[in-house]
């Protein structure tokens, strides 16, 4: 089954024209999805400045990643239900479109660099977690985070400039 | 409102906008960004006033740590706005959501303002009484839910425009 298939059976869901073909349904998912995107990207932020020492390292740095990541992982989970639902109701123009494209590309690229970090840097977060400069890894991983949600953010934006509605 | 867009429509700064393809969305990004400071600093707050998150500071040090990020990036909010409502005065300014939208916004301000006056007056308003514990976690869920609209009436900007007759 080739790639062109496999989109035109996923626009040919139910679900998918309902999308495509109620009034609300797509602003409203749309809407739905900036509202799990802005707390995506503004609770991973707090933990990526405190990878840069910002407000302090007088918090501990678990204690900051406890707090936010679970709701970083909430939204995300609600961004990427929300995502998949205006995706399947237009595979085939959202596959071809570049924006969207190069979003993906950022998508994955924020996962690397998330896993790098969670399976090799945060290993000795102890040394580092409270009253301790950060060290470099660390403060890569942070801006290498803040630089692809940005990015994604901004080709996720793009995409509406190039697509019908917007 | 239609002959304050019409005007504006034709003023120098809208022709430049609208001239320069790349500023609106550009300037939308960065909208969206600031609004993505603006809601994570009021929902970190809130986790903090329900006690499920920031156990490691004080209400007031969870102000001072989220409230000037929130403020600053409402400016930010502010000036990208302005961009784009001079950039496309008939898409904002000729629009029943849009105004829906700066509504809700002003409730949502003015309760930002309040909370911060009343923690200043009383540090320990936000953490005392456990009686009020309900009506503190009632008014934390309807500020999240009024930011919520706030952005939903923000999209539903770009699907609600009068286009010019």
């Amino acid at each position: 089954m080739d790639i062109t298939a496999i989109l035109q059976s996923l626009e040919a869901m139910t679900v998918a024209s309902w999308v495509r073909e109620s009034d609300w349904a797509f602003p409203m998912i749309e809407s739905v999805h900036v509202i799990a995107l802005v707390l995506v990207f503004g609770t991973i932020a707090i933990v990526d400045l405190r990878l840069l020492g910002m407000p302090t390292t007088s918090v501990a740095f678990t204690a900051i990643a406890r707090d936010c990541l679970l709701w970083t992982w909430a939204a995300f989970g609600l961004a990427v239900i929300t995502g998949a639902l205006m995706f399947v109701a237009n595979a085939t123009s959202y596959y071809d479109n570049f924006p969207f494209r190069m979003k993906m590309l950022c998508l994955v690229l924020a996962g690397i660099n998330m896993a790098v970090f969670e399976l090799v840097t945060f290993r000795g977060v102890s040394r580092w977690d409270k009253d301790h400069p950060v060290p470099i890894a660390g403060k890569i991983a942070g801006t290498l985070s803040l630089t692809f949600w940005i990015a994604t953010i901004t080709f996720g934006r793009w995409i509406g400039f190039t697509k019908v509605p917007f | 409102m239609g002959a304050l867009a019409e005007w504006l429509a034709g003023t120098q700064a809208s022709l430049a906008i609208q001239d320069m393809l790349w500023i609106v969305p550009t300037v939308q990004t960065v909208h969206i960004l600031a609004m993505s400071v603006v809601m994570s600093s009021m929902f970190m707050i809130g986790l903090r006033i329900l006690n499920l998150a920031g156990g490691y500071h004080t209400m007031t040090e969870a102000a001072r740590r989220f409230l000037p990020w929130m403020w600053w990036a409402l400016a930010v909010n502010l000036i990208t706005g302005l961009v784009l409502i001079i950039g496309e005065p008939w898409r904002t300014l000729n629009n029943p959501t849009f105004w829906l939208k700066m509504a809700l916004l002003a409730v949502a301000v003015a309760a930002a303002a309040g909370f911060e006056r009343t923690l200043r007056r009383d540090a320990g308003f936000w953490e005392r009484r456990p009686g009020d514990r309900k009506t503190v976690r009632v008014l934390v869920a309807t500020n999240f839910l009024l930011w919520c609209c706030v952005i939903v009436a923000g999209r539903w900007i770009a699907y609600t425009d009068v286009p010019p007759p």
